[in-house]
């Protein structure tokens, strides 16, 4: 459990989720991706971010930068949280609150998704009106789990290594539920 | 007399070749076996690259240009020694130093000879070298970004030819005098050629960090020809071999009287002792006048500074250092194999092909026993240093370059053909004919301790019937041999820019691994960068305005401007803010005297613009940057001189 709960200590190092856009402009090994931490937003490559908001501004779209997304601001607080609980938790050694950390964790996680959507929803969506390709019925929302095509670019959305960090705690979590369990 | 009937046997022999081939209607079919084979072995396929970078001299285009080998296809052409409109090189305000000399500006010269710099021995894909023939200069190419990043001209020269051709750690380029001169210069009668006249060996030190050059010393040689160089390896490590021709000093007709010599010579040079002597303090400090031009990264411009010493050391002081050894006949090539043993030389018109021993040399120089001394250099016995002679190689040997098995490959100029011969017993064991008449040939790492011996290229110095014609001037051309076998396979003819001469080639991985895509714009240091939109702008100092402009995809920043008037000297300072691989932007103004500008990512360039009448002109991107490119435009207002128009912009 306090293994579990240390896990996600990695998320202050390794980002959660990779947004990949492939084109014919940007073959393999040319991409351009998107990293995203729980306190920034980054380009997979150094220039990867400036590069994309240079050609979203085609279609209209803001430029993704951190500081124009405030839950980077308090995700690295509830982390932090979920880690002290965990501790705290493991500490105590009561299994009932094993399995409120496990909750809560599935929890932050649901939000963070949800949230997750909401913003890819909004980058998609919220086009200026004056941009110069403007196509009806249009917009240009990345999956939030899988692959989509976005005109010439090819949009892979999938969990990045500190995901599964995040897995491997709530699974360790739930193992130590589990075998305290089968114990008393 | 004799030579006479030679040369007529010869011009007998290149009659008859053409004439042999003009029947064979062009197609080569029968000499490289199945042609399907040859195709498919220089076949690339569409997204697939090559397996060497190939580095060829354009000659009296001055530039150099890189070839994909196996199959011949053109990458780029890099401006040295020329100016190049469509790279603004020459033309632009940053590059205008690199082309700074003595004399002056000067927009062209004549570049024969690439040589990589080495590591052991061994080509370590930092720099391409090349000399500059007819203002003698030595030229720097740095292979992260491809581009020209050093010229050092080269005082009491001409005619740079035995260059740049460096030691085995790259610790020096050398440079040598194909023209010997009144040194120093002076107004005086040609007839003194013999007593007057002097050729250097110059020695460029190359700081091993920075790649950066400086002239370290020249030694004063007597008034010979001096041709071509290779640097020792191995046990020869210390020394520079040079060949020359005209031991006879004629300063006139040289075709018929620096033909005269049953032998002329291979320039044996210790540069380590060199070295240490001028540590010493030997030589004295004559007064000259050179330029060195740099190109700075992070300024993104070049500097030139005329410097006004050298050091030279005479021949003659520089006892125990400097020897010649006799060599068949008007010598080329100087070439030194793997091992650094044999020092091949290339008697244009010798009946064979002479190897001198390194070890036998040294055991000449050890007994003392010279032939004679030519201004205080010992001449050492030709035999004492002979290792052996490859006989009947054909006619007109010019170079040679080594595989790594063992065997040596010489062009024959007159003869037209690649001989290949054994190192072990020097007997020819293979031909294979050029079409036609080769100049240099290459290997890949063939002059370096480690060649990769699957290709040799030969470089031709007429084409005649082998493409389509284009009128009196037909194109350039190599072509590309398989060595794998025991035969020499003839598989690709390619076309090459101006006239190839020598020509270096090496694995791409070595010089792909450094390869830049882009220029960081935070590390953009260029007096006049404008690093954000919301920065540019417009400054008139005088009647100089100077223009901070962006580019981005698909805009420029600013777009509309005024208050320019004519008699103005507008400075365009335009930094590319792309961070993207192959997103150039280009910029062109009407009424432009010089050229465009072709600016790479996280970089600055300035056109100078002097608009001679009223008006509104369009300036716009030449590079097809995007979708929008073609809307990549702007204007700008300019209103006759003394006028009360005032400076404006358009801010995003």
């Amino acid at each position: 459990m306090a293994v579990g709960a240390s896990f996600l200590v990695a998320l202050f190092f390794l980002p959660m989720w990779r947004i990949t856009l492939e084109a014919p402009q940007y073959p393999k090994g040319n991409e351009l991706g998107i990293l995203i931490y729980i306190d920034k937003v980054t380009g997979a490559r150094p220039n990867d971010l400036q590069n994309l908001n240079g050609l979203n501004h085609y279609i209209g779209m803001k430029p993704i930068e951190s500081d124009a997304i405030p839950e980077l601001e308090y995700m690295p607080i509830i982390v932090g949280c979920l880690i002290g609980l965990g501790l705290l938790f493991a500490a105590l050694g009561k299994r009932w609150l094993v399995a409120v950390w496990l909750a809560l964790l599935l929890a932050a996680g649901a939000v963070g998704m949800y949230d997750f959507y909401m913003w890819e929803y909004a980058y998609g969506h919220d086009l200026d009106p004056h941009a110069a390709i403007k196509i009806e019925n249009m917009s240009y929302q990345p999956p939030l789990i899988g692959t989509s095509q976005l005109l010439n670019f090819t949009a892979h959305s999938y969990p990045a290594s500190g995901s599964y960090f995040i897995g491997a705690g709530a699974l360790l979590a739930a193992a130590a539920w589990w075998m305290s369990k089968r114990k008393s | 007399m004799k030579r006479i009937l030679f040369l007529a046997l010869a011009g007998v022999i290149i009659t008859s070749s053409f004439s042999l081939t003009g029947c064979s209607g062009g197609g080569d079919g029968a000499a490289i076996g199945a042609a399907g084979d040859a195709a498919s072995r220089v076949y690339i396929a569409p997204g697939a690259k090559d397996e060497f970078y190939n580095f060829v001299s354009g000659g009296f285009s001055g530039q150099m240009s890189i070839y994909g080998l196996p199959s011949g296809r053109l990458f780029r052409v890099i401006p040295v020694f020329s100016v190049d409109p469509e790279k603004g090189y020459g033309f632009s305000e940053e590059t205008k130093p690199m082309l700074m000399t003595s004399h002056g500006f000067i927009p062209w010269d004549d570049a024969h000879h690439p040589e990589m710099s080495m590591t052991d021995g061994v080509p370590d894909g930092r720099y391409v070298f090349i000399n500059g023939n007819n203002t003698p200069r030595v030229a720097r190419i740095d292979l992260t970004d491809f581009r020209t990043k050093e010229i050092l001209e080269l005082p009491n020269s001409s005619g740079n030819h035995s260059s740049p051709f460096t030691t085995e750690n790259s610790e020096y380029v050398v440079a040598g005098t194909r023209f010997s001169v009144p040194i120093p210069n002076e107004d005086v009668s040609i007839q003194t050629y013999s007593e007057k006249f002097r050729g250097t060996l110059s020695f460029v030190k190359m700081d091993k960090a920075s790649g950066r050059l400086s002239l370290a010393f020249q030694l004063l040689m007597p008034g010979f020809d001096y041709d071509l160089a290779h640097a020792g390896k191995g046990p020869s490590h210390d020394w520079m071999f040079f060949s020359c021709y005209n031991s006879e000093k004629a300063n006139t007709m040289k075709e018929i009287n620096a033909s005269q010599a049953d032998k002329d010579f291979l320039v044996a040079i210790n540069w380590k002792k060199a070295e240490e002597l001028i540590a010493k303090g030997a030589g004295t400090s004559m007064n000259v006048r050179y330029a060195h031009n740099t190109y700075n990264d992070q300024t993104h411009s070049a500097s030139s500074n005329i410097l006004t010493t050298v050091k030279v050391l005479t021949a003659a002081e520089a006892k125990g250092i400097v020897y010649y050894m006799p060599t068949p006949k008007s010598p080329h090539g100087c070439d030194v194999d793997p091992s650094g043993e044999y020092i091949v030389g290339g008697g244009k018109l010798a009946t064979v092909i002479p190897v001198m021993s390194f070890s036998k040399m040294i055991k000449a120089i050890e007994s003392g026993k010279f032939e004679k001394e030519i201004d205080g250099i010992p001449v050492l016995d030709y035999k004492a240093c002979l290792a052996g002679e490859v006989e009947r190689p054909g006619l007109g040997p010019l170079h040679t370059e080594f595989d790594d098995k063992g065997y040596a490959y010489t062009s024959m100029f007159v003869s037209s053909e690649i001989v290949k011969w054994s190192l072990k017993d020097f007997k020819v064991v293979d031909r294979a004919p050029t079409y036609y008449s080769i100049g240099h040939l290459c290997i890949p790492g063939g002059d370096s301790k480690k060649p990769w011996g699957k290709y040799v290229i030969a470089y031709n110095k007429i084409t005649k019937d082998r493409y389509l014609p284009t009128g009196p001037e037909l194109t350039q051309s190599a072509q590309l041999y398989d060595i794998t076998g025991e035969k020499m396979k003839l598989l690709l003819d390619f076309p090459t820019i101006g006239e190839p001469h020598y020509a270096q080639a090496c694995p791409a991985d070595l010089v792909l691994k450094n390869s830049r895509k882009i220029y960081p714009i935070a590390e953009n240091n260029h007096p006049y960068v404008t690093k954000k939109e919301v920065d540019t702008k417009v400054v008139r100092n005088g009647s100089d305005v100077h223009i901070y402009m962006t580019t981005i995809r698909s805009h420029f920043s600013p777009d509309n401007i005024e208050g320019i008037k004519v008699g103005d000297r507008v400075y365009w300072h335009v930094t590319n803010l792309e961070q993207d691989w192959d997103v150039p932007h280009g910029f062109a103004v009407l009424g432009a005297t010089n050229s465009e500008l072709l600016v790479m990512p996280g970089e600055t360039c300035t056109l100078l613009w002097e608009p001679k009448s009223a008006g509104v002109v369009a300036f716009y991107c030449t590079d097809f940057c995007s979708a929008l490119h073609q809307e990549m435009q702007g204007y700008v207002r300019v209103s006759p001189a003394g006028s009360s128009t005032e400076i404006t912009w358009n801010k995003k």
